[in-house]
């Protein structure tokens, strides 16, 4: 026979105050967790989404940024001829030859320095980034000391306001437009002409990357096959997502190794305040598991109904800190990147599994904290509950 | 006297709930005194930076080189005593995970400004005379375990290709201050191969270390230096080697924030523990408190009885932490933080923190019991039922 769901919920009620100060400290544990999930579920969102599925990169072998990378104009003009690569209606190939340096910036609120990167492109490698949008202003012009700035830049930058101008490689450029790139990292970069910025840079060797678009997405392995039998080209070939994908590795391991250690040292605090309820609740009502045995109801059932009121409990937390943590995807926030050593913003993203786990990991403290307390009302002998009010 | 033997039987008469609530106040104010200390080992490289050294880099970025010439010049400057190449190598030796700090120097004029560097001099000449010769601080010999002799083989991520180097030398640090985490080879031995492989990237300094000979001089030297090479091809950014160290924390600077605000959200979790303790505490001696009104004690004296329970629940627990803190502090280094971090002292002000935040989470706890127990009916108290 089960114990009614209603008298469960209605002990949580009756002693408000503490129910609201063990699900609170619950709630604070699962906001931490789900912050620190969310983080890291949005700088992979960011970085994932800047790459396209039919797009290729070409970075020097062994080199793990496009700002360590050197590929030699030699070397782009063969990979320009691969058959796997994608062409116009012109039969030009869809290929973007890219310098990508960085030019470290002081931030608006905290005059501090940061590296933001400078991405020299084509106007083919402006059509590789459909998803790139001009929000403001105009696009560059080809040939010209003009930038266009990402959206996240021009947000947190000093100087790159439309019409003011930076002063870098002897050379003044002109802001003539911000670009949205739809959350991606692109959002974090400076876009300017790439024989421009080519010059200026004096990178007359040769190029930091070449994008390619595949004739179709499952081309890459004929590619990889053909680079391997292409003894001249000393360079390494990446799916864009797969790139920008590594490039989160090591910011995004860092993030959740720290967030799921803490969440699981203050999970401990959370978890002995439930334990020290439901022992008092226990204690407290003593007299009252003597009557409910004494009615007939078994052992498992007094055991299953304190499991059940400690796990509400922790419902109740983990949802009120789980709403707490949807708030957050309103933020953005800014840090280095380690990978590419400059500046990168994303934001906090829910995930249905966050939602998921987070729901779990607040029910399993409700558990553990729940677990000791309702073996011992269950062992209670009628006899001696009953004597002890 | 009768006062406190009261609080003080009160307190652990509840004896599970008292200890559970103890355990709790010590994990969250030794997780909390972790995570500051965590915030103070991210700025102790850069308090070790001398202020009176500078540092010279590209003004575009530090992934812009100088060209080597600018030595001379830099050389010639008033105040400059002493000019040294630094290029930054990263390369990775083993795995990602096994990070070190490597660069190409020209050893002689670069340990020539850091007296705090100490080397034998037997190992010392070895070093200068092996061109693939490499100097390892102490503090990064015991980390790998590595030995004069060894031969090192590193993967260039900047610089492509396999390298290899020979130990020739283990400096110390002159005191417990000094950080001795990093790898150095000749300048030259980078430099050959460059000229050879990529002669366009040969002859670069990626930044130039410079001994200025007055301290006070440092800001007047470091506007010289921008300034001569204000309009040259490669505009200079100079500034004191601590700012210039500084500038790399900087750029984790919102997970520095993260982490310390974060570290004060455990606080809160305890409190709110604490606060149920005392509220759950209270409840059950409402009857107590009656009586005792009833007796003639004040509404005032119940409330300084659980005022004191709750800071001396709390004071156990802060007092705990404190004395562990330190311990747990240094296993934990010596277990993972030693990769990660070249130093991890819990700060005095750390310790203070955590007594403050134990009192603070003992009085705030006490807070609605008190009002509560102290304005009960003496009537609705004996009246009350656990």
């Amino acid at each position: 026979m089960r114990i009614p769901f209603s008298y469960i919920a209605r002990n949580l009620w009756v002693r408000r105050l503490t129910t609201v100060l063990t699900a609170g400290g619950m709630a604070l544990v699962v906001f931490v967790f789900a912050a620190v999930m969310m983080l890291d579920a949005g700088l992979k969102a960011t970085l994932v989404a800047t790459g396209s599925d039919d797009n290729v990169l070409f970075i020097r072998k062994g080199a793990e940024t496009e700002v360590q990378s050197g590929v030699a104009r030699d070397q782009a003009a063969l990979i320009e001829s691969l058959p796997q690569i994608a062409r116009d209606e012109r039969g030009a190939a869809r290929v973007s030859k890219e310098v990508v340096v960085l030019n470290s910036l002081a931030k608006i609120d905290s005059g501090k320095r940061s590296n933001v990167p400078i991405r020299g492109v084509t106007a083919m490698g402006l059509a590789l980034r459909p998803h790139v949008k001009i929000v403001q202003g105009r696009t560059f012009r080809p040939g010209s000391s003009e930038i266009v700035v990402g959206a996240s830049v021009a947000r947190q930058f000093v100087g790159v306001e439309l019409g003011q101008s930076l002063a870098f490689a002897q050379r003044q450029w002109t802001v003539v437009g911000v670009f949205d790139a739809g959350r991606t990292a692109f959002d974090s970069e400076i876009w300017g002409d790439a024989e421009q910025l080519a010059q200026a840079f004096r990178r007359f060797g040769g190029y930091s990357s070449v994008i390619a678009q595949l004739t179709s997405y499952d081309a890459f392995d004929a590619l990889l096959e053909g680079l391997a039998n292409e003894p001249r080209l000393t360079v390494e070939v990446k799916r864009e997502r797969q790139f920008y994908e590594d490039q989160s590795r090591a910011l995004s391991g860092f993030i959740s190794y720290l967030g799921i250690t803490l969440s699981i040292i203050f999970s401990l605090g959370a978890v002995i305040g439930a334990a020290i309820t439901m022992y008092s609740s226990v204690a407290t009502r003593t007299g009252e598991i003597g009557t409910l045995r004494a009615l007939g109801f078994r052992r498992r059932s007094i055991l299953t109904a304190f499991l059940l009121e400690s796990l509400l409990l922790a419902l109740v937390g983990g949802l009120a800190g789980l709403f707490a943590a949807t708030f957050l995807q309103a933020f953005t926030i800014s840090t280095t990147n380690f990978t590419s050593f400059s500046e990168l913003a994303f934001s906090f993203a829910l995930t249905p599994k966050i939602i998921l786990n987070s729901v779990a990991f607040a029910l399993v403290m409700g558990l553990i904290g729940g677990f000791l307390p309702a073996i011992k009302a269950s062992r209670m002998k009628i006899v001696d509950a009953l004597r002890a009010d | 006297m009768f006062f406190l033997k009261l609080v003080l039987r009160n307190a652990f008469r509840a004896r599970l709930r008292s200890a559970l609530t103890v355990l709790g106040l010590v994990i969250a104010l030794v997780a909390f005194g972790l995570l500051q200390t965590v915030v103070g080992a991210w700025y102790a490289g850069s308090e070790a930076a001398s202020a009176s050294r500078l540092v010279t880099r590209n003004s575009i970025s530090l992934v812009f080189p100088l060209p080597m010439y600018y030595r001379e010049k830099i050389l010639a400057i008033d105040g400059v005593r002493g000019v040294a190449v630094s290029n930054w190598f990263g390369g990775v030796w083993r795995d990602e995970k096994s990070f070190f700090a490597q660069f190409a120097t020209d050893l002689p004029s670069y340990f020539a400004m850091y007296p705090e560097f100490k080397f034998r001099p037997d190992e010392w000449q070895d070093l200068l005379r092996d061109r693939e010769g490499a100097a390892v601080g102490r503090q990064l010999a015991d980390l790998y375990g590595f030995k004069v002799g060894d031969r090192v083989p590193i993967r260039g991520t900047i610089y492509p290709g396999n390298w290899e180097f020979n130990v020739r030398a283990i400096y110390e640090g002159r005191d417990d201050a000094t950080i001795t985490r990093q790898f150095y080879f000749h300048y030259d031995y980078l430099n050959e191969f460059l000229k050879q492989r990529f002669p366009r990237a040969a002859d670069n300094a990626g930044v130039f270390v410079i001994d200025v000979d007055d301290p006070a001089k440092v800001a007047d030297v470091a506007r010289t230096i921008d300034a001569e090479f204000a309009n040259s091809l490669a505009a200079t950014l100079t500034e004191t080697e601590k700012a210039f160290s500084l500038s790399f924390v900087a750029m984790v600077d919102t997970i520095i924030q993260v982490i310390s605000g974060v570290s004060f959200i455990v606080i809160l979790i305890i409190f709110a523990v604490a606060a149920n303790t005392m509220a759950m505490t209270a409840r059950e001696r409402l009857s107590e408190y009656a009586t005792l009104k009833a007796l003639g004690f004040g509404p005032g004296f119940v409330a300084r009885l659980i005022f004191s329970e709750s800071v001396m629940i709390a004071a156990v627990g802060g007092a705990i932490a404190i004395a562990v803190t330190p311990g747990i502090a240094q296993g934990f280094f010596n277990a993972l933080g030693k990769t990660v971090f070249a130093r991890f002292d819990v700060a005095p002000a750390t310790l203070a923190t955590q007594a403050l935040a134990a009192f603070a989470v003992g009085a705030l706890a006490a807070l609605v019991p008190m009002v509560r127990s102290a304005h009960v009916k003496i009537v609705d108290g004996l009246r009350h039922v656990g």
